[in-house]
């Protein structure tokens, strides 16, 4: 249930404007990577793409290739709606549905989606994702109260486990903790560390610690100016961008010395 | 990864379609009601401006007949506004900035029931509690202040004079116009009220130095807003309003100026021929006026960046 | 030769129960005045209204000239502005306040079994009741919003969801101009058509009525919509959309079941806002003293029409006439009031937290 992702030269625009250029990587099944860089430098543009969220607004669109398990997700047949059904995003505030409960929060990927299944099956389906997003314990007494009710790191879980009940083969993760306190930070750092046993987790980041708490492999990004599209500038093992960077702007970035 | 995607691919497609088509269709549908409702009344109104037509009577022709009551409705709309807006701006300073806050919350919701009642209520009591009411006091006017023109003339024995409709239109519109005046006025940001008082100024002055100023747009669209409804308002003055057809200044008297709405409401239901097709025609020309104010109206809330939060 | 003055000088500030007592001294002295001049009905009674006028009067002369010397300019300024503006809004409650002891005092008259079972069939003096104009107004509106409700909220959809360039512009537009259409020009061309689409013979009718209403409901609800679907923050479309939800699934299940107690708010608004409507429906649903079922033939009884032509339009007893009118306007505020009311539970009660 996780898959190798490749970006071919990967353009990514809002209309007439080149907001992100030439990406070209490889992230690897079942590892953790994180996404690095300034504001503004595009990379959650990027990680939008990955799942065809980007299109969302209206005039944006991408040129290039996106291949998870060689198959490419920009082919013109393809429906961004089953891409969506396939990479699972986690997004910087938590969003539960407030009009359903925290079980059917959980399932609403297939609710939503009028499958059909009886209760049963319903309620293993999100208890095992809850127990996968570590909240399994917290809140078992009290699935059927709102998704609003629980506090914002809990909310949080509830959305990781609304992403991993429908079973995707990537998890994306937009500045996951940047409006969480640090016990709940901590929380989801260690349950993404947890996930990628099962899943490829791709997350955007501007805090640095928390990339080279969590992840395997960093990618930095960052722009030549304003106005100017995004670049990956440089993408190796986190140990390595971090103690040992081949650019100098990657080591100008994680000293501290700009972002 | 394609095997759950083709089937849900198709069924996708045609629900978004049929839903988005639906409602594109139903925005669609509001511009053909309204090319309907133009349409439709030009059609009826017609034969009243062609040449020939014969009004029984009542009429000798269109522009000399809707003259009085273009008048009545301009004249009353606007005497309700003077009424009006002074008591709007101060009930909602009162509710913004000087009562409590739960009575406040009180009064206001108690200012909105106001604004629930329904018109004919309004002319009910208008003509059988308000008009009586006010008689000796425009009896009192007409005696000794009718050196003032608009005090002058033979004065109404049962109050159902022009200044009793006014009244009554100050009154509905009220609710209205305080209700957006007093959410302006809450919405005066508090680093200008504070700066205010920090420099030792009083109420008032802090309200003259930061609420004021913020809300004057808000204060002149809630004027055209209530401008608007007073134009439109039908039932109230037709059972207030004494009428007569003829263009008359005076407040006190029993021979006023009828508004188009009223007029209408009087006469439609026993009229036929040319003379309905001219009621029709006077029809549209009050949407005519009331569509430009609220055009106006519009206009000036787009203008002020300031207040778009206010909507 | 350094004097030392207090921190706080309150030497120049009025005592604090100086208001209350210029309003009292202002009040018994305008009552006396009243009295002595003789300025009062047959019972000796002096009328309020005047009195507190009066009183209004001396009470801000007294402050002015007591404020201005001890406390000086800028406070007198506000002591005055705090009067007139208590004074407005006092003023404001004046009619209010009148308008519904009138109401009900009269209304409860009439507020009997014969009222709300009897039409006003061959009724010219005493009794009948408003039966057949509740009957009509119930249908008439129930009518309206079946028209005004899935029209006015699916042009909202439109608008939030799916709206975009000259169309949306344009729909945009004239649904303002469509909440600024007088009522009565609403019941001119629910008349115009049915005159045009069914001949003079049936132009009449309930449903020509429900037609008008329909007209002046439909804006109202897609601006309340509307506003409702703008609320509803975009993170939960897009947490519905990275879940391979499509658009429309999104709008049915998300967005709105989000929006509904909003939604639901300003449609009840809406209805109470046209079921007080009489020009529109004197025009388009005619007047008729007897009970019709039927919206699609012959006139039908509406409360509002029905309180208008009680009072304009009198058979023998005029005194019955005038009571069947205030029972008529009772009854349809306590409807209007009712839903208001309803309105605000709902919104208050199902509001989401997000």
């Amino acid at each position: 249930m996780s898959t190798r992702v490749d970006l071919k030269d990967l353009n990514v625009y809002y209309g007439n404007f080149l907001a992100v250029e030439g990406i070209n990587m490889t992230i690897d099944p079942k590892s953790v990577t994180a996404f690095i860089g300034p504001s503004g430098c595009g990379k959650s543009t990027l990680i939008r793409t990955l799942n065809r969220m980007h299109e969302v607004i209206p005039g944006a669109y991408v040129t290039g290739e996106l291949l998870m398990d060689g198959e490419n997700l920009y082919k013109p047949e393809i429906d961004p709606v089953t891409v969506r059904r396939n990479v699972g995003m986690v997004f910087q505030r938590p969003n539960p549905f407030p009009t359903m409960s925290i079980r059917d929060n959980v399932i609403a990927g297939y609710k939503l989606n009028n499958n059909r299944m009886n209760k049963l099956e319903a309620d293993d389906i999100a208890e095992k994702a809850l127990r996968g997003a570590n909240l399994w314990e917290e809140v078992k007494d009290r699935l059927q109260q709102p998704g609003s009710s629980l506090s914002g790191g809990q909310q949080q879980r509830l959305c990781i486990a609304r992403a991993i009940a429908v079973e995707p083969e990537v998890i994306l993760m937009d500045e996951p903790t940047s409006a969480l306190d640090p016990i709940s930070t901590q929380a989801i750092e260690d349950l993404a560390v947890e996930l990628k046993k099962d899943y490829t987790v791709v997350i955007v980041t501007h805090n640095m610690q928390q990339a080279s708490r969590i992840s395997d492999m960093t990618a930095f990004f960052n722009i030549a100016g304003t106005g100017k599209p995004g670049k990956l500038i440089e993408y190796d093992k986190t140990e390595t961008i971090f103690s040992n960077p081949k650019e100098k702007n990657t080591e100008d970035y994680v000293s501290g010395r700009f972002g | 990864m394609t095997s759950m995607g083709d089937k849900a691919k198709v069924k996708a497609r045609v629900g978004d379609i049929v839903f988005s088509r639906l409602a594109r269709f139903s925005g669609i549908g509001i511009l053909v009601i309204l090319a309907a409702v133009a349409f439709f009344l030009f059609l009826q109104g017609l034969p009243a401006l062609l040449p020939g037509a014969d009004f029984v009577g009542k009429a000798d022709n269109p522009l000399s007949y809707v003259a009085p009551y273009i008048f009545g409705t301009v004249y009353s709309s606007i005497i309700a506004l003077l009424i009006a807006t002074p008591l709007a701006v101060g009930i909602a300073l009162y509710i913004s900035h000087f009562a409590d806050r739960r009575f406040s919350q009180v009064i206001g919701y108690i200012i909105d029931l106001l604004a629930a009642i329904p018109s004919v209520v309004f002319g009910l009591w208008g003509i059988l509690i308000l008009a009586p009411f006010l008689n000796p006091t425009y009896v009192w006017l007409s005696e000794n202040l009718n050196w003032i023109p608009l005090f002058e003339g033979q004065v109404s024995a049962t109050g159902r004079t022009m200044l009793t409709a006014g009244i009554v239109l100050a009154i509905m519109v009220l609710p209205i116009m305080s209700a957006l005046i007093r959410e302006v006025f809450l919405q005066t940001p508090r680093l200008h009220e504070e700066a205010a008082l920090a420099l030792g100024a009083t109420r008032w002055e802090m309200i003259k130095m930061a609420v004021l100023p913020f809300g004057r747009p808000g204060i002149i669209s809630s004027m055209m807003l209530g401008l608007g409804r007073a134009l439109g308002e039908t039932m109230a003055v037709a059972l207030v309003l004494s009428p007569a057809s003829i263009v008359n200044f005076a407040l006190l008297t029993s021979q006023n100026s009828n508004t188009i709405a009223a007029n209408i409401a009087l006469d439609f239901p026993e009229a036929g021929g040319d003379y309905r097709s001219l009621l029709i025609a006077t029809g549209l020309m009050l949407f005519l006026i009331t569509m430009i104010v609220n055009m106006i109206a519009r206009y000036v809330i787009s203008r002020r960046a300031a207040f778009s939060g206010a909507n | 030769m350094t004097t030392t003055a207090p921190i706080i000088d309150t030497s120049n500030t009025l005592p604090r129960r100086f208001s209350l007592f210029a309003l009292g001294g202002s009040v018994a002295i305008s009552l006396s005045v009243f009295i002595l001049a003789g300025f009062t009905s047959e019972d000796g009674i002096p009328n309020f209204f005047g009195v507190g006028v009066l009183a209004f009067i001396f009470y801000m002369v007294i402050s002015f000239i007591a404020s201005r010397a001890v406390e000086g300019r800028r406070k007198a300024a506000d002591r005055m502005v705090t009067g007139w503006v208590t004074a407005a809004f006092t003023l404001a409650l004046v009619p209010l306040t009148s308008l519904i002891w009138t109401v009900f005092s009269n209304g409860l008259n009439r507020m009997d079994i014969t009222f709300f079972t009897n039409s006003m069939r061959n009724v010219l003096g005493e009794g009948g009741g408003a039966y057949h104009a509740i009957i009509g107004t119930l249908e008439l509106t129930g009518i309206a919003t079946a028209i005004a409700l899935p029209l006015g909220i699916l042009t909202a959809i439109y608008l939030v969801e799916y709206g975009r360039g000259r169309l949306k512009n344009a729909v945009t537009f004239f649904i303002d101009v469509m909440t600024g259409i007088p009522s009565i020009v609403a019941g001119l061309f629910a008349f115009s058509l049915f005159l045009i689409l069914f001949g003079p013979a049936s132009a009449i009718n309930g449903m020509a009525g429900a037609v008008s209403l329909a007209v002046l409901m439909t804006p109202v609800v897609t601006r309340a919509t509307e506003e409702m679907l703008k609320i509803v923050p975009n993170e939960l479309r897009e947490a519905s959309y990275a879940l391979g939800v499509p658009k429309y699934l999104t709008i049915l299940k998300v967005v709105i079941p989000t929006a509904l107690a909003g939604i639901a708010t300003g449609v009840i608004i809406a209805i109470a806002r046209v079921i007080g409507e009489t020009a529109p429906l004197l025009l388009a649903a005619g007047f008729t003293t007897s009970v019709n079922f039927n919206p699609l033939e012959e006139k039908m009884m509406t409360l509002p029409v029905f309180v208008y032509t009680s009072y304009a339009i009198q058979g023998t007893d005029a005194q019955s006439y005038v009571d069947r009118a205030w029972a008529g306007a009772l009854t349809l505020m306590l409807i209007v009031m009712v839903l208001n009311l309803i309105a605000r539970i709902i919104s208050r009660i199902f509001s989401p937290k997000f």
